[in-house]
């Protein structure tokens, strides 16, 4: 078998080890754009700030490649796909055949249109190389200040490792509030005034709407509001999405992301897609979409790889979710955090500004359908579990925001379910 | 080296809530291995890796379950968790971790803590080095038993 995998990341690093479960023999070539090994694009908020070394980026040993008999292809831009003809075409015109295919090319930050994003200066924070640039930057200019256009999790772990760096940061975020997809408003209130206490500007309702050169470099940015911030470099951070260029014309059935059934296969049969740039099934939304979280990513991979090598594992969906720890405080967000008013959502939370900690759980029908924990994230997971097996809360629902609150208050049959392994009873 | 995996099986009918189980744990991890020195002379003191939850007279200890599917391997960003070949077991490396807690995240059952010094998860290993986990040999009510198949 011929296998071919476009992208270098976690979707692509969990089906070479799928494919390779299941047969030891194949040819496996992975082709990416970036020129690295396998490493971790979360870290790069951690390698900017100088809390991981370059050997920490590497998420798997040095000789992934060699142990799974990879052909690595790296540096290389796949610009084509040619679904009927099995072959994808690089840049420079160099063809690869395959037999089976898994395109795995994640998410592209989303730049708006801006005059002067041209300028030396002017970042996106997705990948190594941009911190790279960054670095190299802070090499020849001073930079005191800089605008993060975004306040997402790419804006503020962006912020963080700017900060640790000692550059003043203004985050503009353009609706009325941070992490506005993530939490609710409540947190982002906490973590609007935890970045203010270190220092870190937030302005909302508001966005660049130009950047004003300094030379070929960045003077400072003029807001929607016509306020001017001097600064010598921008961040923009306002999401990603499915980096799907590569099969516009191929015949590859596209709506936000990449279709996929539940194998993970396209609409052709001998092609499959994981990770951030398909839109897979969310469980608690009921619809397809893009979910571009580390996680999915990975169990995506594993089931592509899985079934190219002849499986017929089913990937039964997931929900948003995320775990993100900023200014030391660490927060997890998991499925429908800010329910519509009026449409039968229950909200059970628990706030103290003073520590300050805070646990939300929404619930839809006596079933958990989102919960937010800020600074208090023991057993989180316990609560993931619980919405992705939609399990009827209602003899349990008044301790869920209890300390004691465990796998005891489960149904019986429930925690023996969860429990069981082979030889495992409780 | 164990090359057996090992599995800890949970009897809540029989346990009875003493958590000496947590009590051995924390000891055997703690840096001095002594009962009185690991609760009363170390700081911060360790953590125990196994939980014992109550809930009237049910009660049981839980640890890790080492997944055959694991949701804390499929969502650590730094390779920091990794499945033991020798075992079976899910292990971590406390040099690659960077206190991400997605694995806190997405583990069903809620036994994987934040390290009490570092950022770090705190997991059972389950006592490796031991012939039986500590957990297991101190249960003076057979609520936590081992069992070994050859991998």
């Amino acid at each position: 078998m011929k296998y071919l995998i476009i992208g270098n990341s976690v979707a692509a690093v969990a089906a070479v080890e799928a494919i390779r479960e299941k047969d030891g023999k194949g040819d496996i070539t992975l082709i990416s754009d970036e020129p690295q090994f396998v490493y971790s694009r979360p870290l790069i908020s951690y390698l900017l700030a100088g809390n991981v070394k370059v050997e920490q980026m590497y998420y798997r040993g040095k000789n992934f490649y060699e142990n799974n008999k990879v052909r690595a292809v790296l540096g290389k831009r796949v610009t084509s796909v040619d679904a009927a003809n099995r072959k994808v075409v690089l840049e420079d015109g160099e063809e690869f055949l395959f037999e089976k295919l898994l395109i795995a090319t994640g998410g592209k930050p989303i730049v708006p249109k801006t005059k002067g994003s041209d300028l030396n200066g002017v970042f996106t924070f997705t990948k190594w190389d941009d911190v790279e640039k960054i670095k190299k930057l802070l090499l020849g200019t001073e930079v005191k200040r800089a605008v993060i256009v975004g306040g997402g999790l790419i804006g503020l772990k962006a912020a963080e490792g700017l900060t640790a760096l000692g550059i003043k940061i203004t985050i503009v975020e353009l609706s009325d509030r941070i992490m506005s997809s993530t939490f609710d408003g409540t947190t982002s209130e906490m973590m609007k005034k935890i970045l203010e206490k270190r220092g870190v500007e937030v302005v909302t309702k508001n966005t660049a709407d130009e950047i004003i050169a300094n030379g070929s470099k960045v003077g400072g940015v003029v807001l929607r509001d016509g306020t001017r911030i001097n600064c010598e470099m921008v961040v923009f951070a306002i999401g990603v999405s499915p980096n799907i260029e590569m099969v516009k014309n191929s015949g590859i059935k596209v709506n936000r992301g990449i279709h996929v059934d539940e194998y993970m296969r396209t609409n052709f049969p001998d092609i499959y897609a994981a990770g951030d740039v398909v839109e897979a099934y969310d469980l608690v939304l009921r619809d397809n979409r893009p979910i571009a979280i580390w996680p999915n990513a990975s169990i995506q991979g594993a089931v592509a790889g899985h079934n190219m090598a002849g499986g017929t594992k089913k990937y039964v969906g997931s929900f948003a979710m995320n775990s993100i720890e900023i200014c030391d405080i660490p927060t997890i967000s998991m499925g429908l955090t800010d329910p519509p008013a009026g449409k039968g959502y229950e909200v059970l939370q628990q706030l103290d500004e003073e520590k300050p900690t805070y646990r939300k759980i929404i619930l839809k029908d006596n079933v958990v359908v989102g919960a937010i924990f800020v600074n208090d994230i023991d057993r989180a997971g316990i609560f993931t579990s619980l919405i992705k097996d939609k399990i009827d809360t209602s003899s349990f629902k008044d301790v869920l925001l209890k300390e004691e609150f465990g796998l005891a208050w489960f149904p019986k049959e429930y925690r023996k379910h969860l429990v069981v392994g082979p030889g495992i009873e409780i | 080296m164990v090359m057996k995996k090992r599995k800890i099986v949970i009897n809540e009918d029989v346990c009875m809530g003493c958590r000496l189980c947590e009590v051995h744990c924390l000891v055997k991890h703690s840096k001095s291995k002594k009962i009185i020195k690991a609760f009363k002379g170390e700081y911060p003191r360790a953590l125990p890796m196994i939980l014992v939850e109550e809930k009237g007279h049910l009660s049981f200890a839980l640890q890790c379950r080492h997944c055959e599917d694991a949701p804390c391997l499929s969502s650590c960003i730094t390779g920091a968790l990794y499945r033991d070949p020798n075992s079976g077991a899910i292990l971590y490396d406390e040099k690659k971790c960077v206190g991400c807690w997605m694995c806190i995240m997405v583990c069903p059952f809620g036994v994987i803590k934040r390290g009490s010094e570092k950022k770090i998860v705190s997991k059972c290993d389950l006592c490796l080095d031991e012939n039986v986990p500590v957990c297991v040999k101190n249960c003076p009510n057979e609520a936590l038993i081992c069992v070994e198949e050859k991998l």
